[in-house]
Parts: C-alpha cells; sequence; structure tokens
C-alpha cells in the first residue's frame, strides 16, 4: 500500500496544474492561505502581539512556567462553554443561559455531594446528565416549537439563576470532595526519575508531537492518493516546524513547573474532538448548513429540528462540566457563580471567528477568542490594571475584532 | 437635441484581481429604449453602477456625459440628483411599509421633519396611475405582486423627476403577463421623454421594445446595433454576444419514445395541495402528471400556475398543506413526506431560486455539492474530505465550472456557475427523478446551452427529468412531452411534434373552471 503511494505521490505534487507562479510562489501561497482565513490567522497574530506586550510589561512575568499553568486553570471552564456555545451560534443561534446553567448545576453537584454523599464520579454523571436535559430541554423549545432562542435561554438565564438560589437557599455550599477537586486544579502525576522536568508532561507532549506529525503526513498521501494538488513541500514542511515549534514550547512551558493540569487535557480532547467533528463528521456539516442557509439545508434533507435540538443539547451538557470545574476549582457552590459567563462565551466565539448571521466559524477559532481574552485578563491583572478598566479594554478588543472583519469582508468583496 | 443624452467614453473599471470593463463605450439618445445585452460576467450591472454612483468617480477611468456636462457622481444620490435613476434586480422596497411610503422613502413629503400625508397620498395615486397600477397607496408592498412591486419601483423613480431610467433585468423575476405590462410601460415612458436603459437576457423583450442594442462581453463594448434594422434578429444578437454563430441553442435530440408497458418512473397521482395560510384555496388541484426514464417531461404555465407549489409539495411536502393524493415510483407507492424520504426514493429538486433555496452562498464548491448526500463521501459518520474534494474536482471539470479551486464560496461565483453546482449537487446524489425547476433563470446564453446539454445527458443515462421553465422556447426545445397547468389544474398535455408556444399559450391561459 505504501509503496504504491510513494510510487505515485511525485507525479502530480509538482506537476501543479501549471501554476505559473514559480520562485517566490511560497510567499504567494502562504498570503493567499492567510487571506482565506483572514479571521483567524489575524487573531492568532494578535494574540501573539498581546501576548509580547504583556510579556515585556510584566518583565516576563506573564510567560513564567506558573503563570502559563494559572492561565490555563483560570481559563479552562470559559473555554469548554466558549467551545459549545461556537457550535450554537455558528448554528444561527444563540445560548444566554449558559452563565445560569453552570451555576445551577455547580449548585446541584453541590448538594448531591457535599449534603449527601454521593460518590463524585457518580455525582459528576449525574451532573452532566442533569446539564443535557436541561439543554435538551431548550432545545426542544426552539427546534421544535420555534420559539427564538434569544428568548428561550434568556427565559433560562432568568430560571436557573432563581433555581439555583432556591436551591442553595442562598448559601455556599463546599467543600468538595478530593477527586474532583483534583480534577479541576490538580497536575498530571508524578512519575519516572528526576529529570528537573515533569516526566508525564514531557511525554505527552512527544506523543502530541508524533501524533500531529503523522497526522499531517498522513493527510498528504492520502490527498495524493485522490490525485489531488497538494501544497508545495516546503510550505508543508514549514507548517509542521510550526506545529511542532508551538507544542514543544507549551510542553517545555508546563514541564518546567507542576506539568500539565487535568483540566488542559480535558479541554485538548474536547478540542480535539469537535473539531474534528465539526470539519469532518456528517453532524458537523449539518451545523454549518443550517446556519449558512436553512431553507437551502432543510431542501437538501438535513433534518435540521434534530440538529438543532443536538446542539443545544450538548451547549447542556458542556455548561454542566464548566459548572463543576468552576466549582470545584473554588471549592464550593454559590448562588452568584457564572455571572456572565455566558457573555464571555459569546465574546470568546466572535472574537474567535463567529458570525451573527450564522454558518461560519471553528472550534479552533473559539479557543482563540478565549485565550485572547484570558491573557487580556491575566496580563491585566499582573500589571494591576482595574477591573474596571478591564472591562473597558475588552470591549473595545471585541468591538475591533469583529469591526476587523467586517471591514476585511468589504475590502475583499463587491 | 441631436446629439446623445448620454455618453460613456472608454470606461475602465477593475476590481481587486479582475478587470470587469476593459474597454465600454455607449451612446444613447434622447428618448430611446437601449437595451444593453451580453452574457453574465459580460460586465453590464457593473457598467450601469459606474453609471449611476455605486461605483463612485475615481475608482474607475473613463468620461461619463450626461446631457453634455461631464458627471463625477460620488454617490447613488449624486446621479439620482441629475435624474439618472437605477432599478435593481433585486427590488429594493421595504415590504412592512406601504406603497406610499415606499415610493417616497428618502424622498419624503415633508415639511420640518414632518410628513405631510396627504400630499404623499396625493402624489402616490397620481405616480400610480402613471404607471397603471390600481391599488391602493396604502397596501403593503408584502401584500403585492413582484410585478406590481416593480410598478411601484417605477413610481418611485418618477417621483424623483427621473430622465434616464436604468433597468436592470427587470422581468426576471415576472411572468409574461407581467412582462407584457411593464414592457408596455416602458413605451410608454419614452413617449412622455424619458430615456430608458434595459438590461435583459430576453431576446424577444429587446426585439419588442428596445430602439437600439449595445452589447457587452467580456468586459468590452462589442457593437451597437439598431434593433429596427432588418438585419438584428435574435439570432444576429447572439452571435455577438458569445461571439460565435450559434446555429444551435439547443443541443441535439432525438426524442425519446416512451417505452410501452414499463411503469413510469414517478407518477403523481391526483394531487391536491393547498395555501399554507389562506387554506381555502386550492394551490394544486387534483394534478396527475407522469414521466418515463429517458423522457424530459416539461411543466408550461404563466406564474401562479401552481408548478413549483406542485413540485416543492411533491419534494418532502416542502410546501403548503397536502390535502390529497398519491406518488408512485417505478408503479410502487412512496412516501415522500420529508425531504430525507424523498431523497432515500430517488427524487430530487433542484430549486428555481437558487440563492434562497439551493445554495449555502457562504459555503465552498465542494461542500455544497456534497451537502445532500453526505453518506456518499462518509464512512460511519466522518466525511471524508478527500474524496469530497475529489468529487467536486469532477463536476468542476465535467460541468465547467468557472472557479479557480473548488474551495471557492459559491457566493463568489456567477449566476451560471452557481447553477451548475445546484445541479452538481444533485446529480452527485444520484436521483432516478429529477425535477428541475426553471434551471436556466437569469443566466446568460453559453451557460443555458452547457445546462442544456448537461439535462440531455442524463435523461440520455435513463433518468427521468421534469423541466418547469416559463421559457417557451426552451420547452420546446428539450422536452419529449409538455403539461401546461393554469391555476393550479393541468390544463393540457402535448407531444413534442404538435407543440408550437401558440398552443401551449393557449392551453397556459385557459381557466378550466
Amino acid at each position: 500500500m505504501s509503496t504504491n503511494v510513494t510510487a505515485k505521490s511525485p507525479a502530480p505534487a509538482p506537476a501543479g496544474k501549471g501554476d505559473s507562479t514559480g520562485g517566490d510562489g511560497l510567499l504567494q501561497l502562504m498570503i493567499d492561505g492567510m487571506r482565506r482565513n483572514m479571521r483567524q490567522y489575524g487573531m492568532l497574530i494578535a494574540l501573539g502581539l498581546i501576548v509580547v506586550l504583556f510579556a515585556v510589561w510584566t518583565d516576563g512575568d506573564l510567560l513564567l512556567p506558573r503563570n502559563v499553568s494559572n492561565l490555563v486553570l483560570q481559563n479552562s471552564y470559559i473555554l469548554i462553554l466558549a467551545i459549545g456555545m461556537m457550535l450554537v451560534i455558528i448554528a444561527g443561534h444563540i445560548d444566554l443561559s449558559v452563565g445560569s446553567l453552570t451555576a445551577f448545576v455547580g449548585a446541584v453537584g453541590a448538594v448531591l455531594m457535599v449534603n449527601h454523599d454521593v460518590a463524585w464520579p457518580l455525582a459528576v454523571v449525574l451532573c452532566l446528565l442533569m446539564g443535557a436535559a436541561a439543554g435538551a430541554m431548550q432545545g426542544f423549545f426552539i427546534a421544535y416549537l420555534g420559539i427564538p432562542s434569544f428568548i428561550v435561554t434568556l427565559a433560562g438565564m432568568l430560571t436557573f439563576r432563581g433555581l439555583t438560589e432556591i436551591f442553595l437557599e442562598g448559601q455556599t455550599v463546599g467543600p468538595f470532595p478530593e477527586g474532583l477537586q483534583k480534577v479541576s486544579n490538580g497536575f498530571l502525576p508524578e512519575v519516572g526519575p528526576d529529570t528537573n522536568y515533569h516526566n508525564l508532561t514531557l511525554l505527552l507532549g512527544f506523543a502530541v508531537i508524533a501524533f500531529v506529525v503523522l497526522q499531517e503526513v498522513r493527510d498528504r498521501r492520502r490527498q495524493q492518493e485522490f490525485a489531488l494538488e497538494v501544497p508545495p513541500t516546503k510550505l508543508f514542511l514549514l507548517k509542521i516546524v510550526a506545529l511542532v515549534a508551538a507544542v514543544l514550547t507549551v510542553t517545555m512551558m508546563l514541564a518546567s513547573y507542576k506539568g500539565a493540569p487535568v483540566v488542559l487535557i480535558i479541554l485538548g480532547v474536547l478540542v480535539v474532538g469537535f473539531g474534528y467533528v465539526m470539519r469532518n463528521a456528517v453532524i458537523g456539516r449539518h451545523v454549518y448548513a443550517i446556519g449558512g442557509n436553512l431553507p437551502a439545508a432543510k431542501l437538501s434533507g438535513v433534518r435540521d429540528k434534530k440538529v438543532t435540538f443536538l446542539v443545544f443539547l450538548n451547549m447542556g451538557m458542556l455548561a454542566a462540566l464548566a459548572g463543576l470545574v468552576f466549582a470545584a476549582r473554588f471549592n464550593a457552590a454559590s448562588p452568584k457563580a457564572g455571572l456572565n459567563f455566558e457573555l464571555e462565551a459569546i465574546a470568546a466565539s466572535f472574537i474567535g471567528g463567529a458570525s451573527m448571521s450564522g454558518g461560519v466559524g471553528t472550534v479552533l477559532g473559539a479557543i482563540i477568542g478565549g485565550v485572547v481574552l484570558g491573557v487580556l485578563n491575566n496580563g491585566m491583572n499582573l500589571v494591576g490594571v482595574g477591573s474596571d478598566w478591564q472591562q473597558v479594554i475588552k470591549g473595545l478588543v471585541l468591538l475591533a475584532a469583529v469591526g476587523f472583519d467586517v471591514w476585511n469582508k468589504r475590502k475583499v468583496g463587491s | 437635441m441631436a446629439g446623445p443624452v448620454l455618453e460613456m467614453r472608454s470606461i475602465v473599471k477593475t476590481f481587486p484581481g479582475v478587470k470587469a470593463l476593459s474597454d465600454v463605450s455607449l451612446s444613447v439618445r434622447p428618448g430611446e429604449v437601449h437595451a444593453i445585452c451580453g452574457e453574465n460576467g459580460a460586465g453590464k450591472s457593473t457598467l450601469m453602477k459606474v453609471l449611476s454612483g455605486v461605483h463612485p468617480h475615481g475608482t474607475y477611468d473613463g468620461d461619463i456625459l450626461f446631457e453634455g456636462e461631464s458627471c463625477q457622481f460620488k454617490d447613488i444620490r449624486a446621479s439620482e440628483q441629475h435624474g439618472i435613476v437605477i432599478i435593481h434586480q433585486e427590488l429594493a422596497l421595504v415590504p412592512y411599509l406601504s406603497i406610499a411610503e415606499n415610493i417616497f422613502l428618502g424622498n419624503e413629503r415633508a415639511t420640518r421633519g414632518l410628513i405631510s400625508w396627504t400630499e404623499t397620498l396625493k402624489h402616490a395615486t397620481e405616480l400610480l396611475r402613471r404607471v397603471g397600477l390600481s391599488d391602493h397607496p396604502d397596501t403593503r408592498v408584502a401584500d403585492i405582486g413582484v410585478g406590481k412591486q416593480q410598478l411601484v419601483e417605477i413610481a418611485k423613480a418618477l417621483s424623483k423627476k427621473v430622465k434616464l431610467l436604468i433597468l436592470d433585468e427587470p422581468t426576471a423575476a415576472l411572468n409574461d403577463e407581467d412582462s407584457g405590462k411593464l414592457l408596455d410601460l416602458i413605451r410608454g415612458l419614452k413617449d412622455q421623454g424619458i430615456t430608458s436603459i434595459i438590461i435583459s437576457h430576453k431576446l424577444n423583450e429587446i426585439e419588442a421594445v428596445a430602439d437600439s442594442v449595445t452589447i457587452l462581453r467580456d468586459g468590452r463594448s462589442i457593437e451597437t446595433l439598431d434593433v429596427k434594422a432588418s438585419g438584428t434578429t435574435e439570432d444576429r444578437i447572439i452571435s455577438g454576444m458569445v461571439g460565435r454563430d450559434l446555429d444551435h441553442r439547443f443541443p441535439e435530440r432525438t426524442p425519446h419514445d416512451a417505452e410501452v408497458g414499463a411503469a413510469p418512473a414517478l407518477e403523481i397521482r391526483n394531487w391536491t395541495v393547498h395555501h399554507p395560510i389562506d387554506q381555502q384555496r386550492k394551490v394544486v388541484d387534483d394534478v396527475s402528471i407522469q414521466v418515463r426514464r429517458g423522457e424530459i417531461v416539461g411543466i408550461a404555465g404563466l406564474m401562479g400556475a401552481g408548478r413549483t407549489e406542485l413540485a416543492m409539495s411533491v419534494f418532502g411536502r416542502t410546501y403548503g398543506r397536502y390535502a390529497s393524493g398519491t406518488v408512485l415510483k417505478d408503479g410502487t407507492e412512496i412516501r415522500t413526506k420529508t425531504v430525507p424520504e424523498a431523497v432515500k426514493h430517488g427524487i430530487a429538486y433542484v430549486t428555481e431560486d437558487r440563492k434562497h433555496y439551493g445554495l449555502n452562498l457562504i459555503d465552498t464548491i465542494n461542500r455544497n455539492i456534497s451537502l445532500s448526500a453526505l453518506g456518499k463521501v462518509a464512512k460511519r459518520g466522518v466525511v471524508d474530505e478527500h474524496e469530497e474534494r475529489q468529487v467536486a474536482e469532477r463536476f468542476r471539470k465535467s460541468m465547467n465550472i468557472k472557479a479557480p479551486t473548488v474551495f471557492e464560496p459559491v457566493g463568489k461565483l456567477s449566476g451560471g456557475n452557481q447553477q451548475k453546482v445546484v445541479l452538481s449537487k444533485w446529480i452527485f446524489a444520484g436521483p432516478d427523478v429529477l425535477i428541475l425547476d426553471e434551471p436556466t433563470r437569469g443566466i446568460d446564453v453559453g451557460a443555458k446551452f452547457e445546462i442544456y446539454t448537461v439535462i440531455d445527458k442524463l435523461a440520455a443515462e435513463g433518468k427521468a427529468v421534469v423541466f418547469i421553465s416559463s421559457e417557451l422556447p426552451e420547452l420546446l426545445g428539450m422536452c419529449d412531452r409538455i403539461y401546461t397547468m393554469a391555476a393550479g389544474r393541468l390544463t393540457g398535455e402535448v407531444p413534442r411534434a404538435e407543440a408550437t408556444q401558440e398552443v401551449l399559450m393557449r392551453q397556459m391561459t385557459k381557466d378550466k373552471r
């Protein structure tokens, strides 16, 4: 099989449909590729600038291994929500209830584990089901009864917030079992010889690198197998080097402190999983289709109601996960938990390239958007900017990100 | 005044990466109806946008002279002040405002910011009379048909003291009757001294209404012909547009002899559908039709005849409220209550409104083509992107879709290429029966021929094709049999040999009640 592939591969690759762009074609290709994904690359560059800015401003404190670990822990729940929110927005909807739902599930979890001594793994499963049920209920109203998602989830926002207070009787409930705390706050266990680095994290990092490289190479082979045009070898190598460098940097940074946080692993699995589903699974395509043009999707045989329903069910489940992570991190469920989380998640999605009218966006984009907000938060905390100004600046960043996108589209189009 | 009222000299307009107009000159005599025609992408709409200030002065090269003065419009308002008004293909009316409010939108009859309703009403009534519209000016625009909306647009233009009226494909969405009225109105305006420029794909209209015609091809003005001159025939104009003699506007077809005995691929029996809101009204009334494999069967009818409604209600009941009737595939009754069911039984419906019902304009060519049959490029719910891309590349070649890659957003393609994408999408679904609803609407002559060829090939491969069209010549050129509908009912069935435009038109206007 593999010999067959290599035998065939040289032929279509350089042929390249007789591209007249010879020498400086590489740069041109890079620019073309970036232009097609302007929003995401734009945000990635912006993120890089923000990181450099704060790294300089804080004399490098921002990039201290301890702080990077902290960044992950602090933002994990928003990032989890942003993944789900991105799907909702791609489908052409909005979910305002996730902040309240986060609090509600945290409260239910606390009452189960603290007041009723339910084993934490069981309680986690029950909480996730609960979140899924809440999401499904809202999804039912939106998909099958045709009530606008803005209204349904606004109602949900009020209802779940109220239920949280009723459930907790206005009290803060805690502490959580140690096992769950470890999931939310802990790091991968220490194993093997003392190397000055966290061994398991190193191993994991290397595994990820191997996986990424293997995947890219396999993907390229498959393209050639189908006799499709592939990007030139130089560009391909450049991409791999960039990817490896990025993963390696994060790995070394985390490995030189306490290792990779457990939440990071959970997040990684979610990003890869949802990214894959949205890009490659039939259901993912259907989400893009209903958001992009609902009538056309219906006439193409997409079961739009079912897809919408599932998107909200999924959002509910992710909100439950975020609620558990949040409650366990602060070791208490409080009635005011998760306040404005929905807005942070929505902001992350839009900064990360979602469109108000639906049909556009990627899971990775939501993460980039969330990390931009996270780094801004963290960096401004480090340099001592007050929370009042932090909000002003975050608001302006959101406006600028979407404004840039609109401006860019206008320039390219018409 | 002997000189031209409008002169555009050597207009060049470049967009990033494309030269939309490379050298266009246009000269319009006062009081004439001047047609502009050319294939899609020839630069007609761009030229009119340059003229009306949509593309402001400075973004193009060349000179515009209107009434002898050099013009440098910076926006549409500036051109309107000179009496140049453009009516776009997609009407720009606010559906929930009244006719009168729409006519004076942005130009309100007001004193010190307060609208004078009596004056508004008086002027609106006057303008409506001039365009021959009898509806009350307080009627909501959403409640009148497209034909009348077009007239409202013209009334709006008249309210701005129009001297030069530009109409971009004014009859594209109209039925023959409304088109006729509109053309009469344009002639009437001419008598009132208003000069018109009309962009049209319909050559018979140009012959009927225009005095001269300028032909554009690939961003250049090729020639201006006197329509009334004896040499100017439809074929003459077409050859100018495509740059070659088009002897055959339709592919050679050997008429298909229906195999006697075999059950029809699709049979619809006694199909009745009610209007989705007005449930008393039968939109499709007791219609029975059938189509065999290898056959192309036309459905002719004026707007409101119920053709699209028939097709959509059969295809997953996507229109109206089903009342009664059965669908048979190869002689056995099938359920087509949902779109997936209809698709599973090998039925495909290619919509007449590709932008709203056919394509996800912001998504790429490959993803649009695969959408209705993702299962074919997916294993266990996971799409194989490379196979999908390969499929799309295949269609790009075989259908001659003009795009640099299959990752191009469909919204950036021209109408003809978009239509090829919709067709590819449904051909990829692998149906036995294709219902094509106005498959050549709003696309240029060259692309039309390509689409006819595809349809012909599909029939030759043994697919059953239902061809809904408002253009009688294409039905006559393509179909083995033609059904006619009027007011929701079937009014006739004509075999190819007996079909002429006159016969069909008679049956399409027949009132069976």
